[in-house]
């Protein structure tokens, strides 16, 4: 079945572009048309289709991981094309430059960038449509075009006269596509800014909606593999008999990423891996431990390194002076979907599926892989079963690629959860030291950060180290503190413990945003401040901070008493483009447990697209911080990761789950992204709580229930 | 050879005893709406019903199914509770990435067909298995507290 639903949607640019009875918008993107002149690589592509019943199909070149963008851009196209909301689909689109993300210059998800960088490409295609489907409708009426308008899927003469979408469809394919095209504004918004319901659920209740592992071939093989257990290891030797007796597999086959058994379906793959006898050197990493990385990282944070930001005298001096040091650790992400890809090496094309963030950089590195050019690349992006930024990385697709070129067969390659846990690709551990100086009457006067980390960009395989020396992702959300300290000084120190890092929901923001608003408060508390006033006093020029800060006070009810045992901590942060501020209700057992109670947010992403996607991302991102600041830690011990699976890699569940309520600031800004900015805050927020609870500064993550017990 | 009933059609199927009824379902007979998510009965994806139960189907050998009835997300519309969870998750558009709504939508059904107003108590205890790695547990609550609702005035 998914094989049929694959090989339709494969063809479905192909063909409804050659189909009679219907309207395809060829559009390019700004990067595209810029191209297109300079060289031969203008590349015409569709993002909609307008069916003569008057049925719209938007294209989406992004994937949908759960962060909405299935909704969102079918949204912003049907916007500027006066759509009948109800009469619109989405399709996902092939791997193809034209789909490109215009802020990566590639097409790949991630960044909270979806919104941000095709608000104005999608738009346009929406109103190119729009336009030419009112010239249509004018052509046959021998009327004035300024005569038409349209709505709901309709252009309407002044006359009363109406034609829908459908009965135009043909005309309008005949028109020039409009060179100026003009765009609504925001007082004009019909179906931007409504809570429009989500086109992916439908099939996303009744078990048809197809993620990377369900797809099914016929004569593909499912591999699963032995991978060394320490970052780095190597193979010695296998002896792989007893792999090879289980009934159902096939082939045992070496890559450079480990073993692998390919059998006829998961469960005679899992047995035959697990039969496998390996010996492994592990390597220079054999005595890796989580005390090593925190001392390597500690050492780091005290000897400083590149100069991130550097304002005023850091070290003038102060009356009162404060100093702590934060640690948080690797972070596996735990997508609900253990990563897969399914792939098929053919004589001359690679044929793929998977649920990935990064389908256009696939092309090329599968191509290499697999020994064809980039375009012979066919990626079908399955629904994804969480991203979270894990499925950005090529692993699982380039070692399915391997196999499948080595056994000749279409390969489904299948992690376990167990494998998954272990495959590296983590949230960097890292240490940031602060220190902090107050006047005489309690005003912040200096402050001081020393991130140690490694570097993303340099793990990514697609950036590089800046010249400065400064990794963008290791100190966002310090070097951009928008406190108003008259001086400040931010500093990279690069460590390396040897362990493949990555993109972790909100990158770094997802650590620096927990020390640097620990920090504040602490700085709060040492002068005697409240930690609401205290940072809104500092955030006097920065309004859109400030905005949401108070919003998120006020809805919470900042000041005002509380159930006994309860207590509030809040935290406010910026990434990718959007702002949010969070006061969590927390309450600590004589144990040390602690209970989440209530979080109060408040955003200011800009212009909205759709405010119920925005706070259901928002609370979201408040599960997957919560679930991380409570329990999240990935440890080695003797070069081996110690986790393996929920039990020990335990997430958030339902008896967890604290009351959340999202409130959002109208804005005329440019959107912001949401899949990421509303985690930073969360971790802060509750450990401030904490400290307002117990006077207990939580310095290191995950919160140990241990040092909050009670005697 | 092993006999069981998958959604009312009874099947015979090759596959060993041991084999977990989740890879029976998905591999065999090509039933994907079933996910696997952890394997070892932690996280829920897997849940489906037999005998009316709801199990972990990866931990559930295909041998322990024999005989009985297996009832998957498949074949949620066809059964009255089925079909109130599913209105009530399309309503409050509960589904994020929509990984894990097979089993939630399993889990919750379950606890509907046995209690017709579970207390938030009585969702945490049936749901507290199932995880959701998109956080939708408060539109979860929401969607079983209004299916219950919808069930008992007849709709
Ligand atoms: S896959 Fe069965 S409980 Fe997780
Ligand atoms: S909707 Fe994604 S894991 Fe639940």
């Amino acid at each position: 079945m998914s094989a049929i639903y694959n090989a339709s949607r494969r063809d479905f640019l192909k063909t409804s572009a050659l189909a009679g009875g219907g309207l395809v918008i060829g559009f390019t993107l700004p990067g595209a048309a810029r191209l297109a002149q300079a060289a031969a690589m203008f590349k015409p592509n569709a993002y909609l289709r307008i069916a003569s019943d008057g049925h719209v199909t938007v294209i989406c070149g992004l994937s949908e991981m759960g962060q909405g963008v299935h909704t969102a851009i079918p949204m912003l196209i049907a916007e500027e094309l006066d759509a009948d909301w109800s009469k619109i689909s989405v399709k996902q689109a092939p791997a193809d430059p034209a789909f490109n993300n215009p802020i990566f210059g590639m097409q790949a998800t991630g960044g909270s960038t979806s919104v941000r960088g095709h608000w104005e490409p999608m738009r346009k295609a929406g109103a190119a449509a729009r336009a030419m489907l009112v010239a249509a409708a004018a052509d046959k009426w021998k009327a004035d075009q300024a005569d038409c308008r349209t709505e709901r899927g309709m252009v309407v003469h002044k006359s009363g006269k109406k034609l829908s979408y459908g009965q135009l469809a043909d005309a309008a394919a005949r028109q020039a596509v409009p060179k100026e095209i003009k765009l609504k504004s925001a007082k004009e918004f019909r179906i931007l800014g409504t809570p429009a319901k989500r086109l992916d659920t439908p099939v996303k209740v009744n078990g048809a909606a197809n993620f990377g592992l369900d797809v099914h071939l016929p004569g593909m093989l499912t591999a699963l593999m032995a991978r060394p257990p320490v970052p780095g290891g190597k193979l010695v030797s296998v002896d792989d008999s007893k792999a090879k007796a289980i009934s159902g597999v096939k082939q045992v086959v070496q890559i450079p990423g480990g073993v692998a058994v390919l059998a006829e379906g998961f469960w005679a793959a899992k047995q035959g891996r697990d039969a496998l006898e390996i010996k492994w050197d592990d390597g220079a990493n054999a005595a890796l431990s989580s005390e090593g990385v925190s001392k390597m990282l500690a050492e780091g944070a005290a000897k400083g390194g590149a100069l991130a930001r550097n304002e005023g005298d850091a070290a003038a001096p102060a009356s009162k002076r404060l100093e702590a040091v934060y640690e948080a650790p690797y972070l596996a992400h735990a997508c609900m979907e253990p990563m897969n890809a399914t792939v098929w090496v053919k004589p001359d094309e690679i044929e793929v599926w998977a649920g990935t963030q990064s389908q256009g950089p696939s092309q090329g590195i599968l191509g290499k892989v697999g020994g064809v050019a980039p375009g012979k690349v066919k990626v079908n992006t399955m629904y994804l079963g969480g991203g979270f930024g894990r499925r950005f990385a090529p692993d699982f697709t380039v070692d399915a690629t391997l196999l499948s070129k080595i056994s000749g067969k279409p390969v489904k390659l299948v992690y376990t959860r167990e494998d998954d846990m272990k495959a590296y690709f983590y949230r960097p551990a890292s240490v940031t030291r602060f220190v902090g100086g107050l006047d005489a009457g309690g005003n912040a006067l200096s402050f001081s950060a020393s991130v140690a980390s490694p570097s993303i960009m340099e793990a990514s395989g697609f950036m590089k180290l800046p010249a400065n020396g400064v990794d963008d992702m290791a100190v966002e959300g310090i070097r951009d503190c928008p406190y108003d300290f008259p001086n400040l000084r931010v500093e990279y120190a690069r460590v390396e413990p040897g362990v493949q890092v990555w993109f972790w929901r909100s990158v770094g923001h997802s650590q620096n945003l927990f020390f640097i608003e620990s920090f504040v408060d602490e700085m709060a508390a040492t002068a005697g401040k409240d930690p609401y006033e205290f940072r809104r006093a500092l955030l006097v020029k920065q309004p859109r901070y400030k905005g949401v800060l108070e919003l998120a006070a006020q809805k919470a009810g900042w000041g005002q008493p509380l159930p006994a045992g309860v207590h509030r901590g809040i935290a406010v942060a910026q990434s990718f483009g959007s702002y949010v501020a969070e006061v969590a209700e927390v309450s600590v057992g004589k144990d040390g447990k602690v209970k989440v109670h209530r979080v109060v947010g408040a955003v200011d992403c800009g212009m909205t697209v759709n405010p119920e996607i925005v706070r259901r991302q928002v609370e979201s991102a408040i599960v997957y911080g919560l679930s991380a600041a409570l329990y999240g830690k990935i440890t080695f011990k003797d070069g081996r990761v110690e986790q393996s699976n929920f039990h020990d890699y335990p997430v958030l569940r339902i008896d967890e789950m604290p009351d959340v309520e999202v409130h959002i600031v109208a804005s005329g800004e440019p959107p912001g992204g949401m899949g990421e900015p509303g985690l930073p805050p969360i971790a802060p927020a509750v450990t401030n709580a904490i400290f307002a609870a117990t006077g207990k500064r939580v310095r290191k993550l995950p919160i140990d229930p241990e040092e909050l017990k009670q005697a | 050879m092993i006999s069981l009933s998958v959604n009312g059609k009874t099947i015979t199927v090759k596959d060993s005893p041991d084999t977990p009824l989740l890879w029976v379902l998905r591999d065999t007979l090509g039933m994907t709406g079933t996910k696997f998510g952890c394997g070892v009965a932690l996280c829920g994806a897997c849940t489906v019903h037999l005998d009316g139960e709801p199990v972990r189907s990866c931990t559930t050998p295909v041998s322990a199914a024999a005989g009985k009835k297996v009832v998957t997300i498949e074949a949620m519309a066809a059964n009255p509770v089925g079909r109130a969870v599913q209105a009530a998750w399309i309503k409050h558009d509960v589904p994020q990435c929509g990984y894990c709504q097979s089993g939630q939508i399993m889990g919750a059904s379950a606890l509907l067909s046995t209690n017709k107003k579970p207390s938030d108590a009585d969702i945490d205890a049936a749901m507290s298995g199932i995880v959701c790695r998109c956080g939708t547990y408060n539109q979860i609550r929401a969607a079983i507290k209004d299916a219950a609702h919808a069930m008992a005035k007849g709709g």
